[in-house]
């Protein structure tokens, strides 16, 4: 929805936007959470540097977890491309799909998290060591960013199905679609961190 | 304008949405004035929320002045409001601490960064910009509901009975990673750290909205090389923030695990009562880089729209153009930028690399360069115009008259080798209360009484504005003058008392010229308080344009509806500060009238592009 305010609905209000502003307070939004984790691991690579370190090899069920959600962007780029072509119907199939793949890289992180435990790497307690929690804290708030990334495709799920998004009007399907390959760049980013780091 | 009317205009396009849009006309009167989307509704929430944050924060600041001026005082006529914090007619030493930590937390983020940024750049970008509101309102609504939850949250922790956050506005860890450590940090901590996350929520709603509401809905014919200097300085204000932000956010989030599920981000090696922690592997030092990665770019969040205002106001009551408006732009950026490279200036003794503290050092004298020519350029902008004494004039040159005092000690406080002796000591404390905190209240102060008639449509009193304006101050320099003294001799802040040592007792007399003149400040505020709230219902009824001025918020009507403009949004032609400009019958030519219409005054390069 437009915001009433700022469009044509108010005569005498000509200028087009340079960038539709959704769009760019999603970026934006974007720059917030890459800052965030600039922080995370610049603190990271700082803290290592002080030594004290535990070292550990990451388990490679990870490995797997980012191939889950690469293809999960793949399925919805390609929706993507359906529903700029007009073809809501078939599109409806690969949402779905981008969204049990999304379920499932987050069943896998928790697997990784239960391996992690296994070998004896804790998030917290008496033998916990940062190197440790800080694989915890960088999937886990991954994780909850990928939450909310589902929730999105899910009210974009509905929104395909009231006809809300057309072939003409699909600002929210291309917000979900930019927001998606975001979270899934920034795994990638994460993922080959810590195994450089590791 | 029906909306009807609106309907046929794009019948095509927003079929869909109609149901909702029909309604903002009609609004009932929550929508309006409480759960508002106006831009100009929301920014006088966010200013009277920062005005009654002001008081508070200042009546903590009386708390702990008095107990400095007066250590041997029986407090016991305080024991009505603070009861088991006065004990034997004494202050509770760590309820000291926590009205020291509450005071800064609350001075720089609930009234300098959200009163301050929160209301004008609410309510300067559409009305200066030529826009009907924000890119979002609804984004803008959330904003201020998000800050006044995390208001709810940090008013709470003032009551509980372990009392709130005590240690210190920076909440080093590991005092405030330990429940152990003091009272304050058990569930006032708790309730700090959530409070700034939700804080932190919106302050980054609000920045996303203001640029892109900048980048985006400005007018025809405003470009941003005919922005006034309000808009630029709350531009870059909200990318600072929505740079440096989120680092502060990682960094309480670590924290949030150290203190709750047991890590060790922050800790090691820490032995209480003789009985040592678990804790392995953490470093303090590094929550201090993540904090200062914040800190250090909050102080220009804070300053930077101050300096903005003043621009404004300044070039405005000396009925001249300011002195060089692009170099103003240039070390705005510069600031900006230099912000972000500084903050290890704030952790010279903390044993880093002597090398790398001389890097800092550099990076942070640099800063210098463009202060100086911010300050070179407001009195150059002074000299030889017609100014007008109003009282938001005053304010504004009372702030230029901050910055250049206290940025004098910055140059002296950056220096790496001077600041083992002046670290964390009142020399400090007088530094950072001059150049950011007064100098940014005196910002905020002279952008209330010059904006106070298109927000409420009323004059303040002006006589009342001078007074407010002299003794705030004198009253200012009284105060934190004397504290560099104490600074250079090695009193160091935060200490509850200094009856321990001797060397200090010298000092006991200015310690409470220093209180006795805080609380006659404090007191002057209610002057101020008092103008305000009187003049909106009951100021002159101002007229459209009072201060006869160039920008664009003063071709609305005397209280603008929500839409700003009932007509068309006004053309933008030329840059802000066509003051005296020769040739003009008038020494002022409003940014919408076009240069056709002035072919008196018109340099020959001026010209109406064809748009």
């Amino acid at each position: 929805m437009q915001h009433p305010l700022n469009t044509a609905e108010f005569p005498g209000y000509s200028r087009p936007e340079v960038i539709n502003s959704k769009k760019m307070i999603l970026w934006l939004f974007i720059v917030t959470i890459v800052m965030l984790f600039a922080a995370f691991t610049s603190a990271y690579i700082v803290r290592k540097a002080d030594g004290e370190w535990l070292l550990f090899s990451l388990p490679s069920i990870f490995a797997y977890s980012t191939a889950v959600i690469l293809l999960s962007s793949i399925t919805m780029q390609w929706a993507y491309t359906l529903v700029k072509k007009g073809l809501i119907e078939k599109a409806k199939p690969l949402v779905a799909i981008t969204f049990v793949l999304g379920l499932t890289f987050l069943y896998i992180q928790y697997i990784g998290w239960g391996e992690l435990v296994d070998m004896n790497v804790f998030l917290g307690g008496d033998s916990s060591n940062p190197a440790g929690s800080f694989v915890y804290i960088l999937s886990g708030v991954h994780a909850f960013h990928l939450v909310t990334g589902l929730i999105y495709i899910l009210i974009v799920f509905s929104m395909l199905f009231s006809g809300k998004i057309t072939k003409e009007k699909s600002l929210q399907f291309d917000l979900c679609t930019i927001y998606w390959h975001f979270l899934d760049l920034l795994w990638i980013y994460l993922f080959v961190f810590l195994l450089v780091n590791n | 304008m029906s909306s009807s009317d609106i309907h046929i205009h794009d019948h095509h396009a927003h079929s869909h949405d109609h149901d909702h849009d029909h309604e903002h006309h009609e609004l009932p009167w929550i929508r309006q004035y409480i759960f508002s989307e106006d831009h100009k509704i929301i920014a006088k929430q966010y200013l009277i929320s920062g005005i009654l944050w002001a008081i508070l924060g200042g009546l903590f600041s009386l708390i702990f002045r008095i107990q400095l001026g007066f250590p041997n005082a029986d407090l016991s006529w305080m024991k009505p409001v603070l009861g088991e914090w006065i004990q034997n007619g004494k202050l509770d030493p760590e309820f000291y601490l926590a009205m020291v930590t509450m005071h800064g937390t609350i001075m720089v983020f609930f009234v300098l960064t959200a009163g301050l940024s929160g209301t004008f750049s609410n309510f300067l970008i559409p009305l200066q910009i030529g826009a009907r509101d924000m890119a979002s309102g609804f984004l803008n609504m959330l904003s201020f509901w998000f800050f006044f939850l995390s208001s709810v949250v940090m008013f709470a922790s003032i009551f509980i009975s372990t009392g709130p956050a005590s240690g210190g506005w920076v909440i080093y860890p590991p005092l405030s990673a330990l429940p152990q450590a003091m009272s304050g940090s058990g569930l006032g901590m708790t309730l700090w750290l959530s409070s700034m996350a939700i804080f932190i929520v919106s302050s980054l709603l609000g920045s996303l909205n203001y640029i892109t509401t900048i980048i985006n809905l400005r007018t025809k014919g405003m470009t941003f090389d005919r922005l006034p200097l309000t808009i630029w300085a709350f531009f870059i204000t909200a990318i600072i923030g929505v740079l440096s932000f989120p680092v502060l956010f990682s960094a309480a989030l670590l924290l949030v695990f150290d203190r709750s599920f047991g890590t060790s981000f922050f800790l090691s090696e820490i032995y209480i009562g003789g009985e040592a922690l678990s804790n392995q592997g953490g470093s303090a030092i590094l929550f201090q880089h993540l904090f200062w990665f914040l800190g250090h770019p909050e102080v220009y969040i804070v300053l930077l729209p101050a300096l903005g205002i003043t621009s404004e106001i300044v070039a405005t009551n000396s009925r001249k153009p300011i002195f060089g408006y692009k170099a103003m732009i240039g070390s705005i950026l510069a600031i900006a930028f230099l912000s972000f490279i500084v903050w290890a200036h704030h952790m010279f003794i903390t044993g880093m690399n002597p090398f790398l503290g001389s890097i800092f050092m550099f990076l942070t004298l640099i800063i210098a360069v463009p202060s100086a020519v911010k300050a070179f350029n407001y009195i150059a902008t002074l000299w030889k115009g017609n100014i007008i004494f109003t009282p938001a004039m005053l304010f504004s040159i009372g702030l230029v008259s901050f910055f250049i005092s206290g940025g004098l000690t910055g140059i002296i406080l950056g220096n790496s080798a001077i600041d083992i002796q002046l670290h964390d000591t009142y020399f400090v404390v007088a530094h950072f209360h001059i150049v950011m905190g007064s100098a940014s209240f005196f910002g905020m102060l002279a952008g209330v009484y010059h904006w106070f008639p298109k927000m409420f449509g009323r004059m303040m009193d002006e006589r009342l504005g001078y007074i407010h304006f002299w003794l705030t101050f004198i009253g200012v320099y009284v105060v934190f003058f004397p504290m560099h003294y104490i600074g250079i001799a090695g009193f160091p802040r935060r200490y509850y008392s200094w009856t321990g040592f001797d060397a200090f007792n010298s000092f006991a007399d200015l310690n409470q010229l220093i209180s006795i003149a805080a609380i006659l400040v404090f007191i002057a505020q209610f002057i101020f308080i008092f103008n305000f709230f009187y003049s909106i219902f009951k100021g002159r009824i101002s007229s459209l344009n009072p201060w006869r001025s160039n920008t664009l918020e003063w071709t609305t009507p005397l209280n603008p509806e929500h839409g700003n403009w009932p007509g068309d949004i006004p053309h933008v032609y030329r840059w802000p500060y066509d003051y005296s400009k020769p040739g003009h019958n008038e020494d002022f030519i409003p940014q919408n009238v076009p240069f056709s219409q002035t072919p008196h005054s018109n340099f020959p390069h001026e010209k109406d592009s064809n748009e």
